[in-house]
């Protein structure tokens, strides 16, 4: 490869070079007709009600099966959002390169994080770039900040959560993780695997007609859907009852996580959350899921109890109960 | 209810008239740290009636190496800046002075393999030695064995194996040994006896045996096995049952024992908590001596020293259950092991942790 196709340390300086790549390259790819340039901050339009989320991404390889982290760093933000209960409007970018990434994979990342973006009709609007020397980084870490508009009035919280309530997860659990993992130690297992990555506003807001009865919502990335679970019950005056017979978890993902030692439980996914709704809106929440492609195979996986506070745990297909510990140590690192 | 479940509620009633007939506590030994961890991960002992105690037996790798093999592992890395590779677990036991390999990652001397198979790749791409921390029981030691001698076959002279091989029937051997053992029955390995063979067990049919089953992992297997076992204790059966055979042989697997037998020799090393078993480890034959790390490089025995306040030397042999030891989930904890059994995922402390402690 041309040396001229490779990131320089030069490039993150503030110089000609760092002027060019951000002409030549992001500008080019990030820019939209409301935004022609891309300014240190950005004015937006105001009205009532905003939220704003951050998030760094450092998903090691930036390519996979199923998506990239260009993708994964503006799904991600607006996803966060999402879950929070506003509809996302715009998203900032900052990249740290490494001195000797390929230009051209930049240009893949960026291309379809402006993709991602497009999908999810938020614009991208101000970002930043530095380049560290060689072997200071890990090729490409994108942060992203996301600004959101408040389209459920309730605010979200485990402190909405009572005895009763129904525990949904709302697709297939552990894809993203495996096939992240698959693709940088070039397990050979796990051909068929793709990144569940997806941009999950359009099911999440058919839960929003259900009012009070929406509890509580997470996207269950880092950590699975176990750290979501232990997260909101921890130190709280009940626990979550689930049944492993009820977790959405196909064939491949049962078997590749089951070779490699791995619960599916713990593994990252990107385009799976964790509703908690009142037992009586349960069948109602899952058919408005299961009506949207992302959430057709929802699943009610449990409940929430008073028998055990502050506890997660499983009744297991035979019938025995254990508890659903936080996950421990660096299982995967560097998955998003 | 589905049919896994109807299955298990079976068994457990099953289980719950025998147990009930033998009228006393019972102690069933699991040997090997991969039915620990199942038994707790599929809640089996939360099925079991409670005068049916699962003890942990000393199956689990890792836990019953001793803490001075750790040590001079470090010694390896740090004095002579030998590169070491190891499976993930090892990684993070401390040795003596609560030092573990992982402190030495970022010299880009400690190496993390998912097979042994990699270790030949790892060979031909360093100049200098490579050691492989051999450590297992006979499900991986034909595995390892293989790779060391396709690497000496593609005249890879810088692989090395540091060798702490154990074998199971001779430290059940060992525990029954002792008079003061209270084991009435053994869950038996599922994947050990698929190397070893049904027969192997054949002393515990003599009158100071004791009854054992060869059990898979799967909750069913489990449940049979336990159901099995618990019918051979009523009826003060010394005798070996295969609750496995889809996967176990009487015989086992006889070629790769002769791969094993032809690189490795019986020795009587340390065990953890146990001192030395007679014929319990396996080490490089001496005709081998030029790849044997522990003979190139000049290793002292390996000692075991136990961290002060921990239990696993108990735990391992199955004289103290985790929940026993002052520092289990306290000062001993996944993320800040004190003993090997937290530290490995097959290890008791680390099983009792995860998956609730409860009885």
């Amino acid at each position: 490869m041309n040396s001229g196709d490779l990131i320089r340390l030069e490039h993150g300086s503030g110089g000609a070079l760092a002027r060019d790549l951000v002409e030549t390259v992001i500008h080019p790819v990030l820019k939209s007709d409301a935004y022609p340039e891309l300014l240190d901050a950005s004015p937006i339009e105001i009205g009532s009600d905003f939220l704003m989320t951050t998030d760094g991404y450092v998903v090691d390889p930036p390519f996979f099966a199923g998506g990239d982290i260009g993708r994964l760093s503006v799904f991600g933000t607006c996803n966060d959002l999402a879950v929070s209960g506003a509809k996302p409007i715009c998203v900032s970018l900052a990249l740290v390169i490494e001195e000797g990434f390929p230009l051209a994979d930049l240009r893949r990342a960026l291309t379809s994080a402006a993709n991602a973006a497009h999908e999810a009709n938020a614009r991208i609007v101000t970002g930043d770039t530095k380049v560290v020397p060689r072997g200071k980084g890990g090729g490409l870490f994108v942060t992203t900040a996301g600004l959101g508009r408040r389209v459920f009035a309730p605010v979200l919280a485990p402190s909405r959560i009572r005895e009763g309530d129904s525990v949904i997860v709302s697709g297939p659990i552990g894809a993203h993780g495996l096939t992240v993992l698959a693709a940088r130690e070039s397990l050979p297992v796990a051909d068929g695997l793709r990144s569940d990555m997806a941009f999950l506003y359009p099911p999440i807001s058919r839960l929003f007609h259900l009012g009070d009865s929406l509890r509580f919502m997470r996207d269950a990335t880092r950590g699975g859907i176990s750290s979501v679970m232990n997260e909101i019950a921890h130190g709280a005056s009940w626990g979550i009852e689930v049944e492993e017979a009820e977790l959405p978890i196909t064939e491949e993902v049962r078997a590749v996580a089951g070779l490699l030692g791995l619960s599916p439980l713990e593994i990252a996914n990107e385009g799976v959350f964790v509703a908690v709704v009142s037992g009586a809106a349960e069948a109602e929440a899952l058919a408005a899921l299961r009506a949207h492609p992302l959430g057709r195979s929802a699943r009610c996986v449990g409940h929430v109890t008073t028998s055990e506070p502050g506890t997660v745990v499983m009744i297991t297909s035979v019938g025995g109960r254990r508890i659903i510990d936080f996950p421990r140590g660096l299982l995967l690192p560097r998955i998003c | 209810m589905s049919d896994e479940r109807g299955l298990a509620a079976s068994l457990v009633a099953q289980i719950q008239s025998v147990a009930g007939r033998i009228g006393r506590p019972v102690n069933i030994m699991e040997v090997c740290g991969t039915h620990t961890v199942e038994l707790r991960r599929q809640g089996i002992h939360s099925l079991l009636p409670t005068d049916i105690h699962l003890i942990s037996g000393p199956g689990c790798p890792v836990c019953v190496t001793p803490s001075g093999y750790v040590d001079n592992a470090i010694r390896l890395v740090r004095d002579q800046r030998v590169m070491v590779a190891t499976f993930g677990d090892m990684l993070k036991v401390p040795g003596r002075d609560g030092e573990s390999l992982s402190s030495f990652v970022s010299t880009g001397l400690v190496k993390l393999l998912y097979s042994p198979h990699d270790m030949i790749s790892l060979a031909e791409e360093h100049d200098g030695p490579v050691v492989f921390l051999a450590v297992g029981f006979e499900t991986t030691t034909p595995t390892i064995v293989a790779s060391y001698r396709e690497a000496r076959e593609r005249g890879l002279r810088n692989f090395h194996l540091y060798t702490a091989f154990k074998t199971v029937p001779e430290v059940l051997q060992f525990l029954l040994a002792d008079p003061s053992n209270t084991i009435d029955g053994f869950l038996l390995p599922g994947h050990v006896s698929v190397i070893i063979g049904e027969r192997a067990y054949s002393f515990l049919q003599r009158p100071e045996g004791r009854p054992g089953v060869i059990a898979g992992f799967d909750a069913l297997d489990m449940l049979l096995g336990i159901l099995i076992l618990l019918r051979l204790i009523e009826k003060k059966e010394h005798r070996v049952e295969n609750g496995y055979p889809r996967a176990v042989r009487p015989e086992g697997n006889p070629r790769a024992r002769e791969v094993v037998e032809r690189a490795l020799y019986p020795r009587s090393d340390a065990w953890r908590g146990l001192g030395a078993v007679p014929g319990a480890s396996l080490g490089l034959r001496p005709e081998l001596a030029e790849n044997d790390a522990e003979k190139v490089f000049s290793l002292p025995p390996a000692v075991d020293v136990e961290p002060p306040g921990c239990l696993c030397s108990k735990v391992i042999a199955g004289r103290a259950s985790p929940l026993q030891c002052a520092l289990f989930a306290k000062r001993c904890q996944p993320d800040t092991p004190v003993g090997p059994c937290m530290v490995s995922s097959e290890g008791t402390c680390a099983a009792y942790y995860r998956y609730g402690a409860k009885r």
